[in-house]
């Protein structure tokens, strides 16, 4: 078995603190990812993930809690976002691309200051691509408990979710409050990806939300199902990756292979062979 | 600010900001913002893989064709969106892996990602003026075909333009564009040049070339004001083009409030 799983794999803390977090991360994303795809706000997803690395940029010069920087950029773009929400799907893509560019730039801002002022170079990696080795075992219940509570209201929103995306008026004839629930979503959503972001990285985590999900919808058109398929293939790619990179350190002496870069060619390698597995049919234009 | 070796700078982003705000005039015209911002992103590998020793310039032009082409043979099966997600996390995770392989991580990939204005030599003037020159004259011959299957796709496939070529040429043109672009304001914010002068410009008017020149003109002034800012505080530039491209989108919305007050809602927006 040692060619598989390279020796200390599972009593070495990091890993294991990965492999908790990551995985965490990868359900919640696949979750939200379904419903994303389903109600189109994949450039959303996208886009709070990158703005959420100028909290994590933030984080690295304040030296506070890297998950709370995150978080509450990605929270804040979120309001900004629906608040000046637009109603046609375009006006609402231009919006969320000048949110992303002002964040970005927020972003660019704040590593100079990173790295200027603090002398913390690898500010710029770690935020733009992750650090799935050197999360700190402190975050790992708050972690998870920001991924718990995502999935419970996910729950809890599921059908009046559901029905926002597939006919918004017939949902606010049955007395669905719209754009609340448009809201509640996509703070969701900005809890997902800012985990992801702090695994696999800012500009990587639209891997994990949109990958997995894109590909279950490939084979299941019925949402619980496509829910179910999507989490296992999240989960098999995030934990895959985790121990290819592992496993790397011995292809190449001294030098392992960035965790990113495993998890998304297993799900992109997952989207192929849904292609080749899923029935042929029409486009159905969705 | 306008010592010799500055003067490269100058002219290059001076040639990106008016390219950039034309083509940026069709990116919202036609709703293609993602995708705008994915094709910059997703040349991250071919940056990445210059650092491995690869030309710069082809490891650019690869990286946008491959995105190109990922995003419309995608799109024939998935959501427009969805597929240029998809062809975006690929390339990233390819550049990601090119990056570890080379030595010069944390240096270069902040360079990468958000530019370096200052350090343009002497040899990049020309290719990007012929790229620019290459880009204007897609936008020139392209004009009625893009303006025309941009507001009905039926009609644009009536006369004759399959909506499909359409978008593959269109998207091949913001590659071009951002390829080009790349070097001076960095993979994420080349396309908040191509998105807040043209959304400011559409706001101000609705006949397209007048908001085309208008757009053009912004973005020039976006690109220098960041540049004497950049130049002046040693903030990044990326800050300020992301900064000034969210001013003139809030500018833009301001002024279509303003307007629509005493007017009638116009019959279609975008098209006189």
């Amino acid at each position: 078995m040692s060619w598989i799983f390279a020796e200390g794999f599972f009593t070495s803390a990091p890993v294991q603190t990965a492999l908790l977090v990551g995985g965490g991360a990868a359900v919640v994303s696949a979750v939200a990812g379904v419903f994303t795809i389903i109600r189109g706000q994949s450039f959303a997803g996208h886009a709070l993930a990158d703005v959420s690395s100028a909290g994590g940029s933030a984080a690295f010069l304040f030296g506070i809690n890297p998950l709370l920087g995150f978080l509450s950029m990605a929270v804040l773009s979120a309001l900004v976002m629906e608040g000046f929400g637009a109603k046609r799907a375009a006006e609402r893509d231009l919006l969320t691309g000048i949110v992303l560019g002002a964040g970005l730039g927020l972003t660019a801002l704040l590593l100079y200051f990173d790295v200027s002022a603090r002398g913390t170079a690898g500010a710029a990696i770690a935020v733009m691509f992750g650090s799935m080795f050197a999360i700190a075992p402190g975050i790992v219940p708050l972690a998870l408990g920001i991924g718990l509570g995502a999935l419970v209201v996910i729950g809890l929103l599921y059908r009046p979710l559901l029905l926002c995306a597939l006919n918004p008026d017939i949902a606010a004839i049955r007395g669905v409050k719209v754009r609340l629930v448009g809201l509640a979503y996509l703070l969701v959503l900005s809890l997902a990806v800012t985990l992801s972001a702090m695994t696999i990285g800012a500009i990587l985590s639209t891997a994990l939300l949109i990958g997995p999900a894109a590909a279950a919808l490939r084979l299941a058109r019925r949402p619980g199902v496509a829910i179910a398929l999507a989490v296992l293939i999240g989960l098999g790619a995030c934990w895959g990756g985790i121990l290819l990179a592992y496993d790397s350190y011995d292809w190449t002496p001294g030098h392992g292979w960035p965790v990113s870069f495993f998890i998304v060619s297993l799900i992109f390698l997952a989207y192929l062979a849904t292609g080749l597995a899923a029935p042929r049919r029409a486009p159905a234009g969705g | 600010m306008f010592s010799s070796f500055m003067m490269n700078s100058w002219i290059v982003a001076s040639m990106v900001a008016i390219v950039a705000g034309l083509v940026g005039f069709f990116v919202v015209l036609r709703g293609a913002t993602f995708a705008a911002h994915a094709l910059p992103l997703g040349t991250f590998p071919g940056e990445a893989a210059s650092l491995l020793g690869v030309n710069q310039l082809f490891g650019l032009a690869g990286a946008a064709i491959l995105g190109v082409a990922g995003i419309s043979l995608l799109a024939r099966r998935q959501r427009n969106e969805v597929a240029t997600a998809l062809t975006l996390i690929t390339l990233l995770g390819l550049g990601t892996l090119f990056l570890s392989l080379s030595s010069q991580y944390a240096q270069g990939v902040y360079a990468l990602l958000f530019g370096e204005v200052l350090g343009i030599g002497a040899d990049q003037v020309l290719p990007v003026a012929l790229i620019s020159l290459a880009a204007l004259s897609a936008i020139l011959l392209l004009f009625r075909p893009l303006l025309l299957s941009a507001v009905s796709e039926d009609l644009s496939a009536v006369r004759g333009a399959p909506p499909g070529l359409i978008d593959l040429l269109f998207l091949s043109i913001v590659g071009l564009t951002t390829a080009m672009a790349l070097p001076v304001v960095g993979a994420l914010l080349v396309f908040s040049l191509m998105v807040g002068p043209a959304s400011a410009a559409r706001a101000m008017s609705a006949r397209p070339l007048p908001a085309m020149l208008l757009s053009a003109a912004i973005a020039l002034g976006m690109a220098w004001a960041s540049m004497a800012l950049s130049y002046l505080s040693n903030w990044p530039v990326g800050f300020f083009v992301g900064t000034l491209a969210a001013l003139a989108y809030a500018i833009g919305r301001g002024w279509s409030r303003m307007t629509r007050i005493g007017h009638q809602p116009r019959q279609s927006p975008g098209l006189a």
